[in-house]
């Protein structure tokens, strides 16, 4: 360790303190799923993380090898488990690119409107549980309420809740009707309320901002130097969104707001994904109004064949830069295929963010960065 | 409600002369009829509390339920109140588990520690006019003593399990518990110089003469609520247990019936809690109309409904802000209330 600890004084006679090694996971109520962290605490105070991955590896990288390019749409949906729709979106787009396969606008504009109502889904998800992460039970089950709809929204159009498998290369799996459209809209009609009730609940509360403000503060040179993105990137002051600066689908076409914040710890975070709820709940309002008639599945070979090179998409996703690199050999299954994931590298900012806060404040700071074990592991 | 039926028999009503006269005839030292109503009296209390405890739970997970956009337990009898029952019973059968790095016998003694205090302050509590087991001149310095005596329960607790989740429980649970009880007490001697005694009966009468504390002391009723809740490690002061960072604190390594013993402690807590507010604050079982009795348990019931409520609606505090809270605010504005109390009474 290279913190020293204070010696510590009693009647003239220095006290002997040491530090104790606690092992946070992989089985504990707040690491999120399975991650073990190793802290070193001296009393309250953290002196050290160290983080070990590895407890959710389900080879998805190297079982990618052994599958056509379609079969591995599925498995995309199980790296960000609460971001099937980007993952799968990051991994059609590559392929489409790979191929210069035109997809058809309405595919695009469903598209969008599954990431955003992704989005919308996982940002509901972080919400209930930063805030059990706080010691507040009850925003957790108001913000699933809200989540449940969105979740049949999907189950509608693709027969599932979480791994939907919906995404296709050259368009998506199945059309979107009008009955459900009028549902989203009715339930875009009802978000304000909801988003305000989380405000009343937990944004505007004292102890909240007392446990968040100044907490694991990252700046905008060492977040970039790390390669954070997202949410995380842009609440330290970056406004930076693979959305404006590297547009893909229709969104050049919508309008909307890059959520930022500058102050680059755990309330900023907070702040800047509140407001990217706001942000999506309009864009998917713009794509269902501007939603054109035609095929929702374009054209696309039967058998589909990379040709030999080197390929990489990448969306926005809910969590940050969801990448798919590719290296094609020509065969139907990839060479290798590489999965950037954003929990990832924004796991390696935790120590960082970690040291000198205190035991409460892990939780938080893990909270806020919104980690998915399965995306981390693979 | 066996108590109120039977105890103002037992406490100078008829039945009791009439039972000591019994005694008396009969032959027998007037000591063994001591040591009977004595035992009477303990059950009573017991039974109360139990009963109390088993409601308060349910309470507890009904009223989250509501309050979260969730029914709480509906399956297990009507409005699913035995789901209590059934949850003790399971708990109840489970296997006793001791850790192999446990302190043994530290380890099964520190839920007593707690719990016996817990049951012995209910014996200066005054359900009713005479309803009271005994009315002791300290009363309140007695609960005090009591309550205070749940921190080596929960260090005994936190350094016999062996893990270092509960050591690190314990030591929150230390820490907090001694720097709430000094605003606790504080909150409480405003009232004492109020009435002029230590005695929690005549408290209350001083109440039922003049008008209720709050009214009086407001300041002090709030520091008594924040304080109260602290000691309880009640949300948003539930750092010893804090589930997000501490897996369960010092109840970590506790299973089974030691568990539910924890368990039992702190709703009987939070029952204690609310009846010494409702004794000081809230004027006791005096009031209108309704028997004693049924006013003092709804007078408690409202501390337990506030107690609740700020649990479901606040997230935690952190360690430090946890104690500059205690020391820096509390603290401070207790005495102030105190000096100015003492001010005024001497006026």
């Amino acid at each position: 360790m290279d913190t020293q600890i204070e010696p510590r004084t009693a009647g003239g006679e220095e006290i002997h303190t040491e530090e104790i090694m606690v092992n946070m996971g992989p089985q504990h109520p707040s690491t999120h799923g399975v991650l073990r962290a190793v802290l070193t605490l001296d009393g309250e105070r953290i002196t050290g993380v160290d983080c070990d991955i590895g407890y959710l590896h389900r080879c998805f990288e190297k079982v990618s090898e052994k599958l056509t390019y379609p079969q591995i749409i599925p498995y995309t949906d199980r790296a960000d488990y609460l971001g099937g729709m980007t993952n799968e979106l990051a991994f059609v787009l590559t392929v489409e690119q790979a191929l210069g396969i035109e997809v058809p606008r309405r595919a695009q504009f469903i598209r969008v409107i599954m990431s955003e109502l992704q989005r919308i889904h996982s940002h509901l998800i972080w919400f209930g549980t930063f805030g059990l992460d706080l010691g507040a039970t009850t925003p957790f089950l108001y913000s699933f309420r809200d989540r449940e709809v969105i979740s049949d929204f999907f189950e509608e159009v693709s027969g599932a809740r979480m791994m939907y498998n919906y995404m296709r290369v050259g368009g998506v799996r199945n059309d979107i009707t009008a009955a459900w459209v009028e549902k989203v809209r009715e339930f875009l009609r009802r978000f304000p309320a909801y988003l305000q009730e989380y405000d009343d609940l937990l944004t505007g509360n004292p102890i909240l901002k007392a446990r968040t403000r100044g907490i694991g503060r990252i700046d905008a040179a060492t977040a970039i130097a790390y390669g954070a993105s997202g949410p995380v990137l842009r609440a330290s002051g970056v406004a930076y969104d693979l959305r404006k600066n590297d547009p893909y689908l229709v969104y050049d076409e919508l309008s909307f707001e890059v959520a930022t914040a500058t102050e680059g710890d755990v309330l900023a975070r907070y702040r800047v994904r509140l407001k990217e709820m706001r942000e999506s709940a309009r864009l998917v309002q713009q794509a269902l109004e501007g939603l054109p008639e035609g095929d929702f599945l374009g054209k696309a070979p039967r058998i589909i064949k990379l040709p030999p090179g080197h390929y990489y998409g990448h969306v926005e996703g809910p969590r940050g830069e969801v990448g798919c690199y590719i290296v094609s050999d020509g065969d139907r299954r990839p060479y290798r295929l590489h999965w950037r994931a954003p929990s990832f590298v924004h796991l390696q900012l935790l120590p960082i963010m970690a040291k000198g806060h205190f035991m409460g404040d892990m939780v938080a700071i893990i909270g806020s960065i919104d980690i998915v074990m399965g995306e981390v592991d693979r | 409600m066996a108590l109120a039926l039977a105890a103002p028999a037992l406490a100078g009503g008829n039945l009791y002369t009439r039972a000591q006269q019994l005694f008396l005839d009969l032959g027998l030292p007037p000591w063994i009829f001591a040591i009977l109503v004595a035992a009477v009296k303990v059950a009573l209390i017991l039974v109360f509390i139990l009963l109390n405890v088993l409601f308060l739970i349910w309470l507890e997970r009904k009223l989250g339920g509501h309050l979260q956009n969730r029914l709480g337990p509906v399956y297990t009898g009507p409005f699913g109140l035995l789901q209590t029952v059934a949850d003790a019973l399971k708990v109840l059968v489970k296997e006793d588990v001791i850790p192999a790095a446990a302190d043994r016998w530290a380890f099964i003694v520190a839920p007593f520690i707690a719990f016996v205090p817990a049951l012995m302050i209910w014996l200066v509590v005054p359900f009713g006019p005479g309803l009271q087991a005994r009315d002791l001149s300290i009363g309140v310095l007695y609960v005090a003593a009591l309550s205070g005596l749940i921190i080596p329960s929960l260090l005994t607790a936190g350094w016999s399990s062996g893990s270092k989740w509960s050591l690190l429980g314990a030591f929150r649970a230390g820490a907090q518990l001694i720097s709430y009880e000094v605003p606790l007490l504080l909150a409480q001697l405003a009232v004492v110089v109020w009435a002029g005694s230590l005695s929690l009966n005549d408290i209350v009468r001083a109440q039922q003469q003049g008008t209720w504390f709050i009214l009086l002391q407001p300041v002090g009723f709030i520091v008594y609520l924040i304080a109260a809740i602290a000691e309880l490690n009640r949300t948003p002061f539930d750092l010893p247990e804090a589930e997000s960072e501490l897996v369960a604190g010092f109840n970590t390594e506790y299973s089974g019936f030691r568990f539910a013993i924890f368990f039992l402690t702190e709703y009987a807590n939070l029952l204690t809690s609310s009846a010494i507010a409702a004794t000081l604050f809230l004027g006791g079982w005096s009031g209108p109309w309704l028997p004693p009795f049924v006013w003092f348990l709804l007078k408690t019931y409202v501390f337990v409904f506030i107690a609740m409520w700020v649990r479901f609606t606040l997230p935690r505090l952190r360690v430090d802000q946890l104690m500059n809270f205690a020391w820096k605010l509390l603290l401070p504005v207790a005495l102030l209330n105190v000096v100015v109390t003492g001010a005024i009474v001497a006026l």
